[in-house]
């Protein structure tokens, strides 16, 4: 067996094309059109699905009335990662799973008609948020993913001083680097950074907390600081053959295909990858799309208990990736150094474990070589925190616990996104962005909470009109204190 | 077997479906090609004084998506020349004997000049005149059109020239653009008409174009006031015909006109009184075609309802029609919602509670699953029902004893001697209510 790993296996335009957004955007008329449709319901169930709570019916009334720019306004007023939740978001689970036209007719299309709604903003040179007075406070933010550009933006809409920091050249976190960018081009993820950076957000980028700048200077620098450092890297296998040159990380495989040039990326021609999470899938259907001629997704587990969402596979299987379930690597074999195989073992399901999911068991003698050029691993994330060694964070399964307004056990620390909370790698980037806006709530509550509000908050601005911030969707007064008869 | 057969004054047509007087009848080829699809009849294009038109002529009203749910023109009558339209006429009546064929007219109000134009009628083989008293813009400037329509004294005399000489049945076509359009109907009916169209269209402003300020339909810059019609005109249409048909001065038989665009909007005028009905707009917007389903329709109806004829069903809604003091007090519906079709929306809660009397209870999530109607607060309006955006999910359904002696307003003046003294007799809400029912 040889390894056959190439670049260039598409002539240049294909692999363009196979990089280019899938869901195209909605022209102005079939915008309207499907804006029409929606009923218009009130107390909507599509608010109450959303993590952000957006106010769904009222952006799309907008969007009916050609008033693109009300429209984003009310999107970003609960989400300010509008553009990036447009894209990513598991809709069918969320809003569009709620909606009231689901059961007998065809749910409206929220998602892309949010996109619609948002997308001109990311060519335009609009200052979507507007900082509030100044407060005279100063919070860093640690990692510029969805976590932390929500809390940046909320906290600079209270009037904060805030500092991101981003080890990465770029920022953006898994919406620049992580979603293959037939799903999310870098540019969107780029244009919500831009956005902050507009509204006063200051970024250094290129630093990482805890090897460029220590941990503890922030702390001494900042009224507070908030961790969205993510968790970054795909844990190892512990198999045999896991470190030959090509065998790979998922979450840096679909880096590479996000910034640098799809004709200098090598792929095999045959590849496994391992796990059947989102990003598994990410990562199979990017390959296929840079040329590989099987891909195949091994998990061990079946169907039922895949972590992707069902979209997601739809997605994959579409592009020609082979599922196999209830197989598990055993080890990778390779020749010269190079990969030429998977040795894997047929596996059953057994009692569910701890987290409810069926136990994988293997079948004694059923091992079996899967002939592959390359393997890219997908088994989850992980991160190291050794850096924050200092801080003496609580931490559960690899991730920091938070209290529902991202505190911490430190008094001057919040965390939010894949590192915090239970969540973890398959958190939604709507839950997260939730998350990260509740803990610049839970900030500003700790820092001088309604007298900072008072100052900082009395002039937030969204796209020119001056939006009340809130944590989620609010009564009016005289509902909340029972005036009318219930 | 189902009998179309239309006829309206003696203007007798193998169906009731006519192309109203307008550009789908401008000349022999579309007749004769609307004749071909199954159209029982056509008033051809106005024919009369020389005019000139302008670019553009047409406006749309456009709603959630559906075009043309309204259409303006500010278009005159025909450009070409009487000859020419009346030979055609008569090369359309050789080639389809049966379809009636109705000259519309519109001279100046001189009495020479309008018995030259309904000889010229007579002898093209037309099988009925339509009189143009209501074309709303241009023409009436010229003292044409509306300019006559508006005045019942013009539009008896006008009448009484054209009868003077009508060898065919003569159709006074009115305009809606009064204050009572019974005044007008009289006054042709007393000039001698023998049957009336409406409603022709109404006086229109389409639009303002918000980047330009430009008015629709724009002629260089600027523009005039149009005729409106399509859809969206239908329920004035009805309610002026069944002014006319109630009226016992008129008398007299109406081709009904005014947004019909399917067989069910047909069957409504039929049955608020009409004998035959023009189609302008919606042949217009879908071509000669769509009235393969008028015809279909409406046969499949009359069977269904076991008629044999228009017979069965015209005139008959037209008893239905009262005046709002003899309408009965006692008989009182409420909202029922169905739990199996609801979808939870809570449109009606949010219209009953800003719109109309508070009393629906909203789907709340662990409070209640459906949308709960206080009956004893419902005053029966239907805007629920109206909203409710599934079919049959709410129905008013009625409550009195539908045995019990009704009462109208009027009676129940005269029974307690006085509106104030009916009112505190009635079962109403006398005092305000100030609470809703959001929780």
């Amino acid at each position: 067996m040889s390894s056959d790993v190439q670049t260039r296996r598409l002539p240049a335009d294909h692999l363009s094309r196979n990089f280019e957004e899938v869901i195209p955007p909605y022209t102005e008329q079939e915008a309207v059109t499907e804006a029409g449709r929606c009923l218009f319901c009130y107390d909507a169930p599509c608010i109450r699905a959303c993590p952000t709570h957006i106010d769904i019916p009222s952006f799309i009334k907008k969007i009916g009335s050609s008033n693109k720019r009300g429209s984003a306004r009310v999107i970003l007023a609960s989400n300010p990662l509008g553009l990036t939740c447009a894209r990513v978001c598991p809709v069918e689970q969320l809003c569009e799973g709620a909606c009231v036209l689901g059961a007998h007719h065809k749910p409206i299309a929220i998602g892309r008609l949010q996109r619609h709604a948002t997308d001109w903003l990311a060519d335009s040179s609009e200052a979507p948020f507007t900082a509030g007075t100044p407060n005279g406070r100063k919070v860093a933010v640690v990692g510029t993913g969805p976590a932390g550009l929500a809390c940046a933006i909320t906290l600079r809409q209270l009037g904060y001083e805030v500092t991101c920091y981003e080890a990465k050249a770029k920022p953006g976190g898994l919406d620049t680097f992580g979603i293959v960018s037939f799903r999310e081009p870098v540019a969107i993820a780029l244009a919500e950074a831009a956005f902050a950076e507009r509204a006063g957000v200051k970024f250094v980028l290129g630093t990482r907390v805890g090897k460029d700048v220590p941990v503890d200077q922030l702390l001494a620098d900042f009224d507070a600081v908030f961790i969205g450092a993510g968790l970054g890297q795909v844990p190892k296998l512990g198999i045999e053959g896991e470190d030959l040159p090509q065998v790979l990380d998922a979450l840096q495989f679909i880096e590479r295909t996000k910034v640098e040039p799809l004709d200098s990326i090598p792929i095999g021609r045959r590849v496994a990858v391992i796990g059947a999470g989102n990003t598994a899938i990410d990562a199979a259907t990017a390959s296929k799309r840079l040329g590989a001629e099987e891909v195949s997704i091994i998990y061990r587990r079946s169907l039922a208990e895949m972590p992707a969402y069902a979209f997601e596979y739809d997605f994959a299987k579409m592009d020609g990736v082979i599922f196999r379930w209830l197989t598990a690597p055993v080890r990778i074999l390779g020749e010269n150094g190079q990969v030429t195989g998977l040795e894997c073992m047929r596996m059953t399901l057994g009692e569910p474990g701890v987290d409810g999911r069926a136990k994988p068991v293997a079948i004694e003698g059923s091992n079996f070589t899967l002939p592959v050029d390359m393997v890219i691993k997908a088994v989850g994330q992980e991160g190291t925190f050794e850096w924050l060694k200092s801080l003496d964070l609580e931490s559960r399964g690899g991730r920091f616990v938070i209290g529902p307004d991202g505190s911490t056990g430190h008094p001057k620390v919040w965390s939010a996104g894949d590192c915090a909370g239970e969540g973890g790698a398959e958190a939604t980037v709507v839950a997260v962005v939730e998350a990260g806006k509740r803990a610049a709530f839970g900030i500003d509550a700790r820092l001088g909470g309604p007298q900072a509000r008072a100052r900082g908050n009395g002039d937030a601005r969204i796209l020119g009109a001056p939006i009340p911030l809130r944590a989620a969707s609010a009564s009016p007064a005289y509902v909340q204190q029972g005036v009318h008869q219930s | 077997m189902i009998d179309l057969t239309s006829n309206t004054a003696g203007i007798i047509s193998p169906n009731p479906f006519w192309l109203g007087s307008g550009p789908p009848t401008n000349t022999a080829y579309q007749v004769m090609r609307a004749f071909e699809a199954g159209w029982g009849g056509a008033v051809w294009k106005t024919i009369g004084e020389p005019i000139v038109n302008v670019s553009s002529r047409l406006g749309g009203l456009n709603l959630n998506g559906q075009r043309m749910v309204g259409l303006n023109n500010i278009e005159l009558i025909t450009d070409r020349p009487p000859e020419v339209n009346f030979k055609e006429i008569a090369e359309v009546k050789k080639r389809f004997p049966k379809n009636a064929v109705i000259a519309s007219l519109m001279v100046e109000s001189k009495r020479e000049t309008w018995h030259d134009v309904v000889k010229q009628a007579n002898d093209s083989g037309a099988d009925g005149i339509e009189l143009n008293f209501g074309c709303p813009h241009g023409m009436s400037e010229r003292g044409m059109g509306a300019a006559v329509g508006q005045v019942p004294d013009y539009a008896c005399q006008i009448t009484t020239w054209v009868k003077e000489v009508a060898t065919i049945p003569v159709l006074v076509k009115l305009t809606p653009n009064v204050a009572d359009i019974r005044y007008v109907a009289r006054a042709a009916v007393k000039g001698g008409a023998d049957g009336l169209s409406l409603i022709n269209t109404i006086n229109s402003i389409m639009g303002v174009n918000l980047e330009t300020l430009e008015v629709a339909p724009n002629v260089d810059g600027r523009s005039s006031h149009g005729g409106y019609c399509g859809p969206a005109v239908k329920p004035i249409a009805l309610h002026m015909l069944s002014q006319i048909a109630m009226d016992p001065e008129v008398g007299v038989p109406i081709s009904g006109i005014g947004g019909i665009a399917s067989w069910q909007d047909a069957v409504e005028f039929i049955a608020l009184g009409a004998s035959s009905t023009q189609v302008c707009t919606a042949a217009m917007h879908y071509g000669f075609r769509m009235v393969d389903d008028l015809i279909d329709g409406l046969t499949q109806y009359l069977e269904q309802k076991g008629y044999t004829s228009l017979a069965g069903v015209q005139g008959r809604a037209v008893p239905r029609i009262t005046d709002w003091g003899h309408l009965n007090l006692n008989y009182k519906v409420v909202a029922r919602i169905d739990p199996a079709k609801c979808i939870q929306c809570n449109l009606c809660h949010i219209a009953c509670e800003d719109g109309a009397h508070q009393c629906i209870r909203p789907v709340q999530p662990g409070v209640r699953e459906f949308p709960v109607v206080d009956e004893a607060s419902c005053v029966g309006c239907n805007l629920c029902s109206l909203v409710c955006p599934v079919d049959a999910c709410i129905t008013m359904t009625r409550v009195d004893d539908p045995t019990a002696p009704s009462e109208t307003w009027s009676q129940r003046v005269a029974r307690t001697g006085s509106s104030l003294a009916a009112w505190e007799a009635s079962d109403t809400h006398h005092a305000g209510t100030t609470t809703g029912t959001s929780d």
